[in-house]
Formats: structure tokens, sequence, C-alpha cells
């Protein structure tokens, strides 16, 4: 067989296969092209596959695009400004064109920033971008992990992924964190100078690392350079890589998808790629870029030629570090002094280690652990391609708002003395209310929200067994007025009782069968208990039984129009708890417990 | 089909068999769980039949398209025509460069004529049936896992790694330790591993300035130079201060005298700076703070012992340094002590002095390292 015709006989397979994305007819300029490709990569049957993959739609699925978009834009921007940008600590008299500068000393990074905000036509355009779009970034990632998190889509076959994608959040803080210091203005410059105090704060090497980072003492004139490499090359490879493990595991898993009819745990409902999702997604990128751009082109963020170069025997009152570090800043502000101590002559400064050095890596630890632990308590081994509504996930869902509660509050924390001027309040007191807040508020939040995910669930049961409320006012025969509902359809229905409520797993008995102590008995109570602390209140999903039995129930409006005292009329509202009287729980024994909760 | 738990039979999954799986034989043999009712029937949009509706649509996307364009030029007339000194002041953002702006609007408008366009031409014309794609489950089938463990088990086999123990163990030596001479390197040429603990500890109070002689030369005696220890001197003038100087309540930025001519001035800065403020003397609680100040004048490290802001912020009526970081605060009148914030210590107290001349200076450095705590802070 000669070459040519293997190349036909090809292309001629690839058409057969499907006309419609074959290269249009007898090839034309752009099938010449791709076929020539194709002969020397075979390329073909990898773009087929990727072009036909279906993407299910829904607006939370948009912040992990967000972010990916947000990543493009600062990469693109992050280019531009290194054509100006002097990673040089080097002393330097400015007499470029803003006034109040001419011939005040500063550090050539500096010099050079100013030169882009002033100088350089549409430098400043572009600095602004790459700032706002940092905070876009990583607003996005928090968005995106949230929604990853309430809906499940950490649990297997994920796991991997949200580890990933909690690498990714991490580093991109400490990206965030290196780029606002490279201005090296007056902010900036502080910032720098309390990271070197939360290093000094580390048992035995902190002093060391903060010399080896610094080139010697503070500031010296290697941090700036340094920061640089990192900022421009190491972070951003580590980061472009890393994200592009996370995408492919996205397309080997597949997008998961929320419950509604037609989805199942073994398919993907949604848009192809070739053309839907492919303009949708490329169109947002244009919307997201556009929209950061309209932020960038009106609102001032960072203007450093109005804070000076950095000196290290002045500050600015109210400085405060970017938002995704303001937790950090926070904690720094609550932790109390008494946390300082000496041992042997030894310095422990708890005070500072626990808010700069300790929490990010304990909270990503807890995070990064959460899939594993969850999947522990509910022994649950089956892969999970449809997301949990969070109202069905009462435990997890609450265990999710308190942390981001205590997130929060570290938050609000760094505004402290912000608060104090604008509310004209004591400092002491504002940070006294937050450091009791830390403690008292998660819980209580905890409480709330699982409390609040339960009356959803029931009002959803609601709704299944008696419709919705229709707004229709009937008067019957005898002159009692009812509202009419409307009973759901098949499709409806489904997404509101497609869930399964875990039930809390059963304690083994602690000796087999001869009476031994078995081993493992002891993980086995703390299992079960964790188990039933997670689904001892629960709401289980309607049954097409409890729904006929409603129906006769309600649907009989001749029923009660002959029973026209005020109990019966309970039964044409009725809440989950008449219905769960009867035989709305399915576990007796279990539905004391959630009633009185 | 079993009951059981394969990894394939997901809770949907069994839903799907519906009648199949276990029904409650007390109800009248209804299903124990509702069955997924499969896609909703498709609803057609407006302009999958009316052609007219498609044409809007096909004009609403150009229309877009063309917003882009058009931005797109006059982002390049804004850029060759709008001064850079120029300024407009827009509502809400306040007076803003006028090129800045105009650039940023233009660009704005340029990227989401582009994105809106594609969306809405996404939303409206194209096909809006959604398609289903199967699923399967990650686990590689047994056959698989076995061939992959197969090759692995074939290649160490042949290498005869397991056999020979020898090149085991050196190789996983040499492994673990290859990357120590590019670790050594990297953190060995970072910074200096020597008098790092002193660096901290010290401060430019600690060393003393070379008396100069009428002709400007340093004066010598007996072939060193003679030297004294630093005056206090204004930052940033640099000029020095005298006892007088000091009216009640008055506060003083210092730095010390001959600061600017050392190899790194920021870093002295960083440790020496020092903030001269005077009360009446009956306020102060502290007699080694009325020993080591001058009538009620008093000079503390600027340095915050938390992470190292300088103190900048003086409150006359109470007598509190505040550190505008964290909020730590310091009262003055008792050693600087913390009453209130995160820091721990009290700022370190510099003693002062007057000289013949008239002018304050320290006579030795800080008793005590300034700044952030660190571990060997106290040995
Ligand atoms: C550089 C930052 C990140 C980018 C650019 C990014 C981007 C994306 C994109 C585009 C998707 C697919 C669509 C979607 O669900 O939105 C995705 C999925 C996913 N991301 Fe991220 N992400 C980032 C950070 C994170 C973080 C911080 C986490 C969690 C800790 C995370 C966890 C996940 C998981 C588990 C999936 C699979 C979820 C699913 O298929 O539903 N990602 N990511
Ligand atoms: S640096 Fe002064 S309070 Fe933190």
């Amino acid at each position: 067989m000669s070459d040519t015709t293997t190349a036909r006989s090809t292309a001629d397979a690839l058409r057969a296969d499907d006309k419609k994305e074959a290269p249009a007819g007898n090839g034309g300029p752009v099938g010449a092209v791709a076929n020539w490709v194709d002969e020397r990569t075979g390329a073909a049957k990898g773009v087929r596959f990727l072009l036909k993959k279906v993407f299910p739609d829904h607006w939370s699925f948009m912040f992990g695009e967000m972010a990916m978009y947000s990543l493009v834009v600062l990469l693109i921007t992050g280019t531009f400004l290194t054509f100006w940008f002097v990673p040089s600590m080097g002393e330097t008299t400015y007499n470029g064109s803003y006034v109040p500068l001419q011939g005040v000393q500063m550090s050539e990074a500096f010099a050079s920033t100013v030169k882009i905000s002033m100088d350089v036509k549409g430098g400043l355009l572009i600095r602004q971008i790459h700032h706002w779009s940092a905070l876009i970034f990583l607003v996005s990632i928090a968005l995106h992990m949230f929604r990853v998190f309430f809906t499940g889509a950490f649990r297997k076959p994920r796991e991997l992924n949200w580890i990933i994608g909690l690498l990714l959040a991490m580093l991109s803080m400490v990206e965030g964190f290196i780029g606002y210091s490279l201005p090296d203005d007056l902010l900036s410059g502080t910032g720098i100078r309390a990271m070197q105090g939360f290093i000094l704060s580390i048992p035995v090497v902190g002093t060391y690392i903060s010399y080896f980072l610094f080139g010697g003492g503070f500031p010296g004139h290697d941090i700036i350079p340094r920061f640089f490499t990192i900022h421009v090359l190491l972070l951003p490879a580590v980061l472009v890589g890393l994200f592009t493990a996370h995408i492919l595991l996205v397309m080997v898993h597949k997008h998961t998808q929320y419950p509604g009819p037609g989805r199942t745990n073994k398919n993907v409902v949604g848009f192809p790629l070739m053309p839907v999702y492919a303009a949708k997604a490329g169109g947002f990128f244009f919307v997201v870029f556009g929209i950061t751009t309209l932020i960038a082109g009106l609102v001032t963020i960072n203007p450093i030629w109005a804070y000076g170069p950095y000196e290290p025997t002045m500050v600015t009152a109210g400085s405060q570090p970017d938002w995704y570090m303001g937790f950090a800043d926070g904690a720094l502000r609550l932790l109390p002094g008494f946390l300082e101590f000496t041992v042997l002559g030894f310095t422990f400064s708890f005070n500072i280690m626990i808010g700069a050095i300790l929490m990010i890596p304990i909270l990503w630890t807890i995070m990064g652990a959460y899939p594993f632990v969850e999947a522990w308590v509910t022994g649950d081994k089956n892969e999970h391609h449809i997301l949990d509504r969070p109202r069905n996930q009462p435990t997890r869902t609450g265990l999710g708002m308190a942390a981001i509660t205590f997130y929060g509050i570290l938050f609000a924390a760094c505004g402290n003395d912000i608060m104090a001027i604008k509310f004209n309040m004591s400092i002491n007191d504002i940070t006294r209310a937050f450091q009791i807040g830390l403690i008292i508020m998660p819980p209580i939040v905890f409480w709330v929200t699982k409390r609040l995910c339960l009356s959803l669930q029931r009002a959803d049961r609601e709704m299944v067994l008696h419709g919705r409320e229709s707004g229709r006012i009937v008067r019957t025969g005898r002159g009692k007025f009812f509202e009419a509902h409307q009973n759901l359809d098949d499709f409806q229905r489904w997404p509101l009782v497609a869930y399964d409520a875990h039930a809390p797993i059963e304690l083994p008995s602690a000796t087999d069968e001869n009476g031994v102590r078995r081993k493992g008995a002891r993980k086995d109570r703390m299992r079960a208990r964790l188990s039933h602390y997670y689904f001892k209140d629960r709401i289980e999903p309607v049954t097409p039984a409890e729904l006929e039995a409603a129906h006769h129930d309600g649907q009989a409006h001749e029923a009660i129009e002959s029973h026209p005292d005020e109990a019966e009329q309970g039964l044409m509202h009725g809440g989950a708890e008449e219905i769960g009287e009867a035989h709305a729980y399915g576990h007796p024994g279990e539905h004391a417990d959630a009633g009185k909760n | 089909m079993s009951n059981e738990h394969s990894p394939q039979e997901g809770a949907v999954a069994n839903e799907e068999s519906g009648g199949v799986v276990a029904t409650r034989d007390d109800e009248q043999s209804l299903p124990a769980r509702f069955s997924n009712p499969g896609l909703a029937p498709h609803v057609h949009r407006l302009g999958d039949s009316d052609e007219k509706a498609a044409r809007r649509s096909e004009r609403q996307v150009a229309g877009l398209f063309t917003l882009s364009m058009i931005a797109t030029v006059l982002f390049i007339v804004a850029y060759f025509t709008i001064g850079e000194k120029t300024s407009v002041t827009l509502p809400i953002s306040g007076k803003v460069g006028a090129l800045h702006a105009a650039l940023g609007v233009t660009l704005a408008v340029s990227l989401l004529g582009i994105g809106l366009g594609a969306i809405h031409w996404a939303k409206t014309l194209m096909s809006d049936t959604e398609v289903v794609e199967e699923r399967h489950v990650q686990r590689s089938d047994d056959e698989a896992r076995d061939g992959a463990v197969k090759v692995v088990m074939d290649g160490v086999e042949s290498s005869q790694f397991k056999r020979r123990p020898l090149i085991k163990y050196t190789l996983g030596g040499a492994l673990g330790l290859f990357a120590l001479p590019l670790g050594l390197q990297l953190v060995g040429g970072l910074g200096p591993a020597k008098d790092v603990a002193d660096d901290l500890k010290t401060t430019l109070w600690d060393s003393e300035v070379p008396v100069l002689g009428p002709d400007g030369k340093p004066e010598m005696k007996d072939g060193k130079p003679v030297t004294r220890p630093r005056r206090l001197m204004r930052d940033p003038e640099g000029t020095a201060i005298r006892l007088s100087d000091v009216t009640l309540g008055s506060v003083f930025h210092v730095l010390p005298e001959g600061i600017n001519d050392t190899a790194d001035p920021l870093n002295q800065k960083v440790k020496a700076s020092v903030i001269l403020i005077s009360l009446e003397e009956d306020k102060i609680k502290s007699a080694r703070e009325r020993n080591w100040g001058l009538n009620g004048v008093v000079a503390f490290s600027k340095i915050c012992t938390h992470v190292g802001c300088p103190v900048g912020l003086y409150e006359q009526t109470t007598h509190h340094l505040l550190c505008p970081c964290h909020q730590s605060t310091f009262d003055l009148t008792e050693d600087c002590k913390v009453v209130f914030g995160p820091a721990k210590r009290p700022l370190p107290q510099l003693e002062i002095k007057v000289d013949d001349a008239g002018y304050l200076y320290a006579p030795h450095g800080f008793e005590e390292p300034v700044g952030p705590s660190f571990w060997e802070r106290d040995r």
C-alpha cells in the first residue's frame, strides 16, 4: 500500500466515523492543514474526543472557570510588566514626571513601578489589571472551593483533585503576597518587614531562615530580586503545572452534575465542548477579562506613588495586606501577647507563630483530610458524580459554615483599627469581641446551619407530598377556604427525592463470638460515635408509598369539607411533621431524636 | 442484580433499576424509592422555530461584535490623542487620569463585546439540546491491573533488582543523597550563616563615631582613632538635638549619628530608630526609666516588639505609644510595657545624656535586643 492511499484511507475512516467533524468537503485550506497535521500527529482522534466532551451547565461551575481565566489574565499582564519592572534594590534618585517624588531616594524597583504607572503609556492600566485580577483570582478560588465543598464534589474519585486544588489555593496566596511585595513601596515594605518578624518566631532555625532569605539582615539588597524570580518563574510554573493536572483530572473524571431528571451516577448530561461550551466558556474568558479591565480602568488599587518608597522608620496608619492575607493578619491581632514565653533561655513566640507560621498549614491539613474523614465516617466507598444539594448534608454544610465563620472573623479582625475609627468605638472592645466571637461563633453557626438545612429538607418533603402553593384560593361548599396545591410532576419531583440519607453506622459488638475483645474495637466505637454525630438527625426523602398516602389524605377535598374542624387543616398544607408522626421517617427509633433537636 | 455494594452501584444506579430493587412488602408493592424519570421533554426556544426571532438574535450578536471593533479603534485613538497629564472627574471613581480611564473603558468594551456576543450566540442560536455522555468507573479492569503489575514485576525481575541487594541499597543511597550538593550550594550561597544572632542583638548605638579634629580628619591617639558615643539625630534631617529643643510634650523621631556613613543605612535604621519624647517627670512611674532619661525626656526603641513595625503613633493624653500594624499599645510612663495588643515585651529604653556641647547622646546601646522576638534572644 502506498503512502497516499494510507493517508486517504485514514481521512476516509475519519469521515466515515463522524461526518460533521471531518474537514469539510474535499479539504479546502483548513482541511489541508488539518490533514497535514493529522498525518504527522494522529491528532484527529484526540481532537474528536475532546470536542465531543460533555459539560454540564450550572452557574456555580463558573467559579472554577473564573479562577482559570483570571490566571490567564495574570500571566498575560504579568509578562507585560516584566518588560519595564526593574527587580533591584539599588538606590536611585527619582527624576521622572511625578512631581511629588522628584529628588527622593528610592530603590530601582520602586522607581520603575512609578515609571510604569506614570510614564509608560497604558502601563498603569496593565498594572491595575494585574492587581485586580489577582484579587479576583483569589476570590474565585475561594468561591470555587466553597462550591466543591458544599456539594460534596470532593468525594471519591475526586479527592486528589481536592488536594491539588488546596495546593493551588495556598500557592496562589503566596504568589499574591510576593507580587504585592515587589514594588518596594512603603506598604509592601512594611509587609515584608512583618514577614521577617514571622520568620524570626520560628523555633531554632528562624533566625537562619531569615538571614538566608534576605541574604543577611533585613532588608538587605537581595529580597526583591529573589522574590522576583519566585514570582515570575518558580510559582507560575508550579501553578500552571498543578492547574494542568487539575483540569486533566476533571477531564478524566468528567464533570459532576447536580441531581436532575435523566442525570445518573453513570452519565453526564450537558452541552458538548464544540460548539456550545466552547462559545460559552470562550466568551466567558472575554467577559472576565473585560470586567477586570473595566474595574482596573475606573477604580485605583495600590497607588504606590502616594505611599512613597519603603522607609523602615515610617509607616502609614491603617496598613493592611491584600484581602486574601487578611485572615492571617487578623489572627496576629487577636492572639494575646502572653503566648510568648522563654524556656531555658529560648524564646517561644506563639503569639506570632500560631497566626503567621502554623495556622495556614494546620488549616490546610484539616481541609485536606476532610474528604477522607467523611468517607471513613460514612463508610461509603462508591464513586459519586451526582452532587449533593447542601441541605441534604446538614452536618457537612454546618461544618463548612462554621469554618467560614472562623475565617470570616479572622478576616474582620484585620480591620479592627479601621472599624474603631469609623464607628468611633474602642479598639480594645472590638478586639475582645472578636476574640470571644472566634471561639463561640463557629459552634453557634454550625448549629443554626444544621437546623436550617433540616428545615429546608422538611420543606422539600412538604413540596413533594403536597405540591407547590398555586396561589389559587378555593372556597368549599361549606364556606371554608383553602389554597389549592399543585402537585409536582415526575421531573420536578426527582431532584427533591434523589438523595440518600445516610443512617449512622451500627457499632459492631466489641467482643467476638468467643467473648474475646476484638482488635480495633475502640476505633469502631469512635467511628460509630462520629457517624451518629453526623447522621443522627436526618430527613429521609419521600418514598412513593408516602406520596401515595399523602395524596390519599390531601386530595380528599370532600373528606376535608366533611371534617371542618381546625385540626384537619394541617393535612392540606401538612408539614412533614404530621406525615412524620405516621410514617415519614422510616426509622421510628431515631425520630424522637430528630424531633427533639 | 445483587444487593452487594460493588463500586459501580451508586445510589442512583439502584434507583434506575426501579422496581427490581427491594420493595416493601407491607406497602402495596410500591417501589421503596422513586425512580429516575429520564430527561425531561425538550422545550424549544423562540428562535428555534421562528426565523424572525433567530434573525434578531443574529443581529444582536453581530452588534456586540461590531461594538467590540469600534471600541478597539477608540482605544487606539485614545492612546495617541489623550495627553498623559489630563485628568477627568468621574462619578464614584473621582478624579482619574483621562488616558488611563479611556484606555481601560475602551479595552473593556472591546473584550466584553466579544465575550457577551459569543455567549449570546451560544444561548440563542446554538443547539440547546442536552447531550448525554456515559461515564465509566475510574478503576481499571482486573486484566489491565494485572497487566500493569506484571510489567512492573517483569521489569524488576529482568533487572535482577531483587536478587542483587548490593545494587538495590547503593542505588537507594545514591538517589537519596544526590540532591545534597545542590541543596548545599543553594542554601550555602543564600546568606551568611555566621553571627546571625549577634547581628540581631546589636544596633548602631553600640558602636561609636570617630572624633574629628579641627582639620576635619579623624583625631588619632596611639595610632587608633579617638571615638565618642553617637548623638541623637533628627530623622530625616540628620541634625543633632539639644535637650532644650525637647519641649514638654514634643516627639522626635531619632536615628544615630553617622547612620548614612554605614554600608547599609536601611539595615541600621531597621534596628536603631528611636522615638524621643518629653513627659512631665513625675508622671514617670519607673525609677529606671527616670534615671535613663533627663528631666522627663526619654528615648525608646521605635521598633515594635511584635513583628517589627515602627511604633509611630503617640497619644499625648494617655502617654500611650501605638503600633499601627496590629495595635500593640505601650505605656510610656511605665517602661513602655505593653498595655494592649499582641506584643509581649516592652520597648527597650535607650539611656540618654547631654554632652559638653549641649547635645543629646547615647552613652551605650540598648541593654536588650530590639524588635521582634527570636529563638536565641535571651541567650
Ligand atoms: C488556580 C486555581 C484553580 C483553578 C484555575 C481551578 C479551575 C477549575 C476548573 C475550571 C474546574 C472545572 C469546572 C468547575 O468545577 O468549576 C475545576 C474543578 C475542580 N476544582 Fe478547581 N481550580 C482552582 C483551584 C481549586 C481549589 C482551591 C480547589 C479546592 C480546594 C479545587 C478543587 C476542584 C475540584 C475537586 C474539581 C472537580 C470538581 C467537579 O468536577 O465538579 N480547585 N477547577
Ligand atoms: S508589629 Fe506592632 S503590633 Fe504587630
